[in-house]
């Protein structure tokens, strides 16, 4: 094997252990971002042993006996108070004594570990794009380089942002907490939500050359299915996870052989693909089962539903998705629901009764800069044949996208618009 | 990525040990929690199936068990995993546990990865959240 194989592989091998490393550690040492920092020095002192010895029989032992090692030598370093130092100390000495029942190892639930290290990733305390970084880095075991080519962003960027928030972690005496009943559901909202950041930050690329990042998606929706498995009880954990499997079902389908973006009613409804449709659903189900059914992710996920169920476009239950968008707009009023309400409005009831809602967002400020405002009037100009105009809303709505891809779409269309006014 | 694993072993060996199901079971639950597992079943015997053939231009169907079968397929499993070194290292790790659990047993976990619709697009985003 190359070096860079050897390397990818034992990196992978790492990816699959490090779940329990970081958990593990994170109990002994009553700090998730201390532990995530030795779950890191196994890693590379694998990199180091593994080329020369092979890969183990067993790696998660040899790895977790390692991370243990540096454990005990950080303790002994006395960077601890010397009596937790003494009392852990002895403790994980017993622990490794009894280290090489691996199977034993396993049997052991994380579930509570998990928690808490999602917990303390998602953090309500660090910024947006902090939590995002440190539990795509301890939840997922990406490596900073991977976070960093994922979000666009240069690679020391990311390595401060997640060094600084591990620091105000360690600083606020949060590195080793978990909420409990209603705390828990109050801070289940900012794990979503940063969760949904994630996926959405690859769904639809804000930034770039490029419509998706599957990389993201991937990992959000594994997220999703962490999170349900820890927290089962959490009808919106299973609304979230059903709204990331369902719009992911439909990757393969939304962009063209040149990377083109295809919009949903034109997309080729066999390239969805049924196992995550049928995931998707299950996870709908279940968030309804828990009473979740009217949620903000669970709604949303009931919308994408409605067309996951359609076989042809033609078949979309518009006004169903209409009432659910209202719902939505009524649990969380946002003028971006409320455009999507419109979308929904005109495919049930026609382009007119659309365009008045539309028109009613025409000065929302928080929609001035939003490129899809000017792409669903246009459409609806379109539809209604006052095409100067539909060409004027879809030449203003290109100027706003970030997305060049995005940009094309729109600019095709404005022309497609004068060109029916030119005939 | 999507993954199929097939588990393939050349003589019917009887049932896994109860250790290795115990094993197994350990494993399939992590993996499920992990989020990279996201479907699996057993087999039943092949006695109980049936396959249904071409040859020289003629159909016909076989009930089983087939006598000249030589690799009798026990399972499979879904993953969605980052790569195949991912994936590779998942089906050594689901291996070791039969080498530990079930002592004799000779098979073969076949990884093999989905063909994805074609979308050089999505190919090429892939590679740069790669590169």
């Amino acid at each position: 094997m190359t070096a860079a194989g050897i390397h990818h592989t034992i990196l992978a091998v790492w990816r699959i252990e490090q779940p329990r490393l970081i958990t593990s550690l994170a109990r002994m040492l009553r700090d998730v971002p201390l532990a995530e920092d030795l779950t890191q020095e196994a890693l590379l002192a694998a990199l180091e042993h593994w080329p020369a010895t092979g890969i183990p029989e067993k790696p998660g032992a040899w790895l977790m006996a390692t991370a243990k090692r540096r454990a005990l030598d950080h303790l002994r370093r006395g960077q601890m108070l010397a009596r937790k130092h003494e009392m852990l100390a002895s403790d994980m000495e017993q622990e490794q004594q009894a280290m090489p029942d691996w199977d034993t190892a396993l049997d052991d639930d994380i579930g509570d570990e998990l928690l808490r290290l999602v917990f303390t990733a998602c953090h309500p305390l660090l910024s947006r794009e902090a939590r995002a970084a440190l539990a795509l880095r301890m939840i997922c075991g990406l490596t900073t380089g991977e976070i960093a080519r994922a979000f666009l962003l240069p690679e020391a960027t990311i390595a401060q942002r997640i060094v600084r928030a591990k620091r105000t972690l360690s600083e606020s005496g949060l590195g080793y907490e978990t909420p409990r009943g209603e705390e828990l559901s109050e801070r289940l909202s900012s794990v979503l939500e940063v969760v949904y950041l994630i996926f959405n930050e690859g769904y639809t690329a804000a930034r770039g050359e490029h419509w998706l990042r599957p990389q993201l998606c991937h990992e959000a929706v594994r997220m999703g299915r962490v999170l349900i498995s820890i927290a089962p009880r959490e009808p919106e954990a299973h609304g979230l996870l059903a709204l990331m499997e369902l719009n992911a079902s439909r990757t393969a389908a939304r962009t063209d052989a040149a990377g083109e973006p295809i919009l949903l009613l034109e997309q080729n409804r066999a390239l969805w693909d049924r196992l995550q449709i049928r995931r998707g659903m299950q996870a709908l189900g279940r968030a309804r089962e828990l009473g979740g059914a009217g949620g903000f992710y669970a709604l949303q996920a009931a919308i994408i539903a409605c067309h996951a169920e359609a076989s042809t476009a033609d078949e979309t239950d518009w006004s169903r998705i209409s009432g659910l968008y209202a719902e939505l707009a009524a649990l969380a009023r946002s003028p971006v629901i409320e455009l999507n309400r419109a979308v929904a409005v005109g495919m049930a009831e026609g382009p007119a009764a659309a365009l008045v809602i539309v028109d009613g967002l025409a000065h929302e400020p928080a929609l001035k800069t939003y490129h899809l405002l000017g792409s669903v009037r246009g459409d609806l100009l379109q539809k209604l044949g006052r095409f100067e105009e539909a060409r004027a809303a879809f030449e203003a709505a290109a100027e706003l996208a970030g997305n060049r891809r995005e940009q094309d779409l729109l600019k095709r269309r404005a022309a497609e618009a004068a060109a029916a006014t030119s005939t | 990525m999507r993954f199929m694993y097939i588990v393939t072993s050349s003589h019917p060996p009887g049932p896994p040990t109860p250790a290795l199901m115990e094993a197994m079971g350990k494993l399939a639950d992590r993996e499920i929690k992990a989020g990279r597992m996201i479907d699996s079943g057993g087999l039943m015997p092949v006695a109980m199936g049936a396959q249904v053939r071409i040859t020289d231009g003629q159909l016909r169907v076989v009930d089983g068990p087939f006598v000249e079968t030589k690799e009798v397929i026990g399972g499979y499993a879904i993953f969605e995993l980052r790569d195949k070194e991912e994936a590779v290292a998942a089906a050594v790790e689901f291996m070791q546990l039969h080498k530990d659990h079930m002592p004799g047993w000779e098979g073969t976990c076949e990884v093999r990865s989905f063909a994805m619709p074609a979308h050089e697009g999505g190919c090429q985003v892939d590679a740069l959240a790669h590169a």
